[in-house]
Formats: C-alpha cells, sequence, structure tokens
C-alpha cells in the first residue's frame, strides 16, 4: 500500500471510531459539539500514558478511553440540564476550556505540543474501527438503542412508555466519551505527535457534520458520512483551491436533498433484502 | 377486606397561573370498569389525564393507583405501578417499525440491564418480538412488522397506539379520544377489541367524544365542566342529567328544549 493510501485509511479510521463517539449520543437526541476536547483528553492521556509514565501501548489506549468515558459521565450531568442549541454552546464551550487547558499545561508540552515516542501501526487502527462499527451496530439492534431511537423521536412520548430517559442520556453520553477518547488516543500514538492547537472548535464542527450529514438514525450513518467526508476532499484534490467551492456546495445541496442524512431508517427498510424477496419490494414505500 | 378502586382522585387541584383548571376533582373507578370520561372542549379532560399519568404535577388532592398514592411519582415510574396511556393526537415514533413501537411499550417489563443489552433486531424470533407480532394479529393489525409506521393510515396508526399501550400489561388504560378520526366500521372494531382485551381486571378509562362509542363501550360515565365534575354515574343517565345537559347545550337551550334529549 502506497504512503498515501494509508495516510488516508489511519485518519478514515479514527475519523470513523470519533463519529461513531458523537453519533451515540445523537442517536439519544443530544448534540455534541465539544468533540474535539473528548479527543484531545484521549490524545494526551494516553501519549503521557505512554510515553512518560511508561505504561505499554494497550494499557495507555484502555485507561485513556477510560478517563473520557469517566469525563463524559461528568459532563453529561450539567450538559443534560440543558436543552437544543443550549447544550451545544455548553458542549462547544467544554471543548474550548479542554484545549485551552491543554494548551496552557507544561507537563503537556504547552504550545509546543508533546512527542509521543511509541507508535501504533495501521493494523491496530483498522482492528480497532472495525471493532467499533460492529459494536455500535450491535448497540442499535438492542433494546438499548430502540431506547434510544425513541427519545430521539419524541422524548415525552418515551417517558409515558416507561423509558428512563435520564438514565439513557447519560449512558450514551459516558460511551460516547469512550469512544472519542479512543479516537484520540490511536491518533496520538499513530502520528507520534498531538498539539492542543489540533483540537480546536473546526474539528468539532467537521465530525458533527460527519454524523448529521450521514444520519442518525442507523449505525450506517457515520459510516457513510465519514467515508463521505473522508474521500471527498481527496477526489477533489484535482480540482486544486476550488475543492473547498466545491466541498461547500456538496454539503449545501446534501443537506437540502438529504435533511434526514445520507442513510435513513426509511432506506435502509427499503433496502432490506428480507423485504426485497420476500414482497418483490411492492411493499416498499 | 374491600377490593381498592383501580384508580381513586381524591380532589385533585391543577392551577396554570392563576386559572384553576381543574378543581377538587373526586371520583372513583372501580377495578374492571370500564368508565368514560366526557365534557366540553376545554373542560379540563386532557389535563386530568396528564396529572394522572404524571406529565403535569398537581396542586392539591392525591392520586391512588389500586390504593396506593402515585401523585408524587414520576411518570415512568407510574408506568410500572401498572398505568398506560394512549395520547389525543398519536405519539408513536415515526422513524421505528410497527413491531419496534410495539416493542417500546414492552420496556417496562425488560429494563434490566441484560434485556437491555440484548439485541432485539437481529433476534427474529426472540420472545419480545413474538409477543409483539401475537398482539399484532389478535389487535387485526395486517401490515409488515418491519414497515415504518409514518406511512401508514391513520386508523391504524390510532389502533397501534393503543397495542403499544397495552404491551406493559397495564392494570389502568387511560385512552385519549380513541374514536377519534376513525371510521364507523373502524370505531365498531376498536369497541369491540378494547371489550376482547380480557387481561385479568384491566380497568379502562376513556376520553371521547364520540357518544355512540361511548355508549357502546362504557357503562359509567364522569363528566367535566370548567375543570369540576358534574356528573359521576350510569352512561345511560348521563343524557338526562340537567347539569350536563346546560354545561352542553347553555341554559337558555335547556329550559326551551323542555324535556328533549342531548346528543
Amino acid at each position: 500500500m502506497s504512503g498515501y493510501l494509508a495516510g488516508v485509511l489511519a485518519i478514515f479510521c479514527i475519523n470513523l471510531i470519533f463519529a461513531y463517539g458523537i453519533f451515540v449520543t445523537a442517536a439519544a437526541g443530544q448534540i455534541n459539539l465539544g468533540g474535539a476536547g473528548f479527543q484531545a483528553i484521549g490524545a494526551y492521556a494516553a501519549g503521557w500514558l505512554a510515553g512518560q509514565a511508561g505504561l505499554p501501548i494497550a494499557a495507555s489506549i484502555m485507561t485513556a478511553a477510560l478517563i473520557t468515558a469517566l469525563v463524559g459521565l461528568l459532563i453529561s450531568f450539567p450538559a443534560l440540564r440543558t436543552r437544543g442549541v443550549y447544550m451545544v454552546l455548553a458542549t462547544f464551550a467544554f471543548g474550548e476550556v479542554v484545549a485551552g487547558f491543554l494548551l496552557h499545561t507544561d507537563v503537556f508540552g504547552g504550545a509546543m505540543g508533546m512527542v509521543v515516542p511509541l507508535h501504533v501501526d495501521l493494523w491496530v487502527l483498522v482492528l480497532a474501527a472495525t471493532f467499533v462499527t460492529l459494536l455500535m451496530f450491535f448497540l442499535m439492534a438492542t433494546r438499548l438503542g430502540l431506547a434510544m431511537r425513541a427519545i430521539n423521536d419524541d422524548e415525552d412520548a418515551s417517558v409515558v412508555m416507561g423509558v428512563n430517559v435520564r438514565a439513557v442520556q447519560v449512558a450514551a453520553f459516558t460511551i460516547g466519551g469512550a469512544l472519542t477518547g479512543l479516537s484520540g488516543a490511536l491518533y496520538a500514538l499513530n502520528f507520534g505527535f498531538v498539539e492542543a492547537q489540533y483540537f480546536n472548535a473546526l474539528l468539532s464542527i467537521y465530525v458533527l457534520l460527519y454524523v448529521l450529514i450521514g444520519g442518525t438514525q442507523t449505525a450506517w450513518g457515520p459510516l457513510a458520512g465519514t467515508v463521505f467526508f473522508t474521500m471527498l476532499p481527496e477526489l477533489f484534490r484535482v480540482g486544486g483551491s476550488a475543492r473547498y467551492l466545491i466541498f461547500g456546495i456538496v454539503i449545501v445541496l446534501m443537506m437540502a436533498l438529504r435533511p434526514e442524512g445520507i442513510v435513513t431508517r426509511a432506506l435502509i427498510s427499503r433496502l432490506s433484502p428480507r423485504r426485497l424477496f420476500a414482497t418483490g419490494g411492492a411493499r416498499g414505500n | 377486606m374491600a377490593i381498592e378502586p383501580a384508580l381513586t382522585l381524591e380532589g385533585v387541584t391543577k392551577r396554570f397561573g392563576g386559572l384553576a383548571v381543574t378543581q377538587d376533582i373526586r371520583f372513583e373507578v372501580p377495578v374492571g370498569a370500564r368508565t368514560a370520561l366526557i365534557g366540553p372542549n376545554g373542560a379540563g379532560k386532557t389535563t386530568l389525564f396528564n396529572l394522572i399519568s404524571g406529565v403535569y404535577k398537581i396542586d392539591g388532592g392525591r392520586i391512588l393507583l389500586d390504593g396506593r398514592p402515585i401523585q408524587a411519582l414520576p411518570p415512568r415510574k407510574r408506568v410500572r405501578a401498572g398505568l398506560s396511556r394512549s395520547f389525543q393526537n398519536i405519539r408513536l415514533m415515526p422513524h421505528l417499525s410497527v413491531v419496534e413501537n410495539i416493542m417500546l411499550g414492552q420496556h417496562t417489563l425488560a429494563s434490566d440491564i441484560g434485556s437491555l443489552l440484548s439485541p432485539l433486531a437481529w433476534q427474529r424470533r426472540s420472545k419480545w418480538r413474538t409477543q409483539a407480532e401475537d398482539s399484532m394479529r389478535r389487535a387485526g393489525i395486517d401490515v409488515d412488522p418491519d414497515a415504518p409506521v409514518s406511512g401508514l393510515p391513520y386508523g391504524l396508526r390510532k389502533k397501534i397506539e393503543v397495542v403499544r399501550a397495552l404491551m406493559s400489561r397495564p392494570r389502568l388504560l387511560m385512552l385519549d379520544e380513541p374514536a377519534a378520526g376513525l371510521n364507523p366500521r373502524e370505531t365498531a372494531e376498536l369497541s369491540a377489541f378494547l371489550k376482547s382485551v380480557a387481561w385479568e381486571g384491566l380497568t379502562l378509562l376513556v376520553v371521547e367524544h364520540d357518544m355512540s362509542f361511548v355508549h357502546d363501550l362504557c357503562d359509567r360515565t364522569v363528566v367535566l365542566n370548567f375543570g369540576r365534575l358534574i356528573y359521576d354515574g350510569p352512561t345511560h343517565g348521563v343524557q338526562d342529567d340537567s347539569q350536563v345537559r346546560e354545561a352542553y347545550l347553555g341554559s337558555r337551550r335547556v329550559a326551551a328544549q323542555g324535556a328533549g334529549h342531548v346528543a
């Protein structure tokens, strides 16, 4: 595999895990615009544990994911007191606070960033991304996943169905924290260098776009969104500086044409082979 | 020991700002009874449903389910205590399929961690799915269980909502205008289905405007007007009650009509 392809694949794997971390909360109706903050904590934690504290790579990655899971759990309580655009702003502020803190903390290299002496290979990223993808498909198939989707559709009616809405949302934030942290840890150990400036607001916006453009109703959404956003800019490279313009127009078109995301629940049910064969596709609407 | 009523309201009062939308409401719903809750628009029927199911908190009085006070419980614990409801406007989850909506109704029976993490969608023959599909069949819902609910006809969605409300195996089922928007054949089917739902001791409380449906289904009727209870008795007597006639027709009209009949 060429170095270029390997680089694109590594970014794709990290972004995919990152996107699933944001997707879990979005699937339960909560928008997290602080993704970069969670990812930064995972990256710095893994980098510091593996580099300075001398932990084995696997232990560093696991611990980093556990730390961000805990951060997700703790952040969920104040975050869930807010709704809609206020939650977007609250999580956004969290991301900025984390980046600001890391930028001004000398133990983590401050503005100079931090070199991570250990390295994980591409196959680890591919394995982790595959595992996370399967895990998310599993989660969305469970009753917990059903409850998350119900909350996304109608929170008040879910309460009357006996769903513990708060508990489900806290669980989603915790799982989301673990996954975003995992993506950060893999990033740090694959690239060998982390700096606070990388984990900026634009990164949070991009990963949220992956999820929203991909679709929040099924586990296919983040996969489609990440493929779309990782591959499209590469394809548009031939367009030179016009590629940002083309890219922007494509995003606007996507939002206009598929406001619920590229992959929706209705699309999946239309394409389901069992339904196609059982009914000749006639009942798909 | 006397059997406790399924539902007891003791002086239930709710104010929005200074306005009392329900005031000192007291009535009982005996176990196994089919009771209608009627009244003119704005009488407080849906508010009372929201108070009983816990969507709103009451400002005064007590609500007892099987003799146990529930007014302090959050809505989901009231479901666990045996109360289930449907909504005036259909509140099915539009992005879930028919069978997923119905399985959502099972949530209180399956909220331990093992059930929450078992993959419902991958097990086509799980006991939950089988139970949901059986209930669909019994209610005469003859559609693809995996069809999204959003494209289905109104009468069918209304029926699915009733079945979903039954899935938690409630002791008290509260239906808010279940027959609204149904054609006469669908209304008759719904009435027959509700009578046939043969859980031991299932009690029904139904808000409804369609009086022939009420006459067919409910032996007892409670009438609200301006947030107060004005009638509590047999359904066949409701049309002869002067207070009820006044509430619906106005006092002058009643006097002019003499012994005429309402509705």
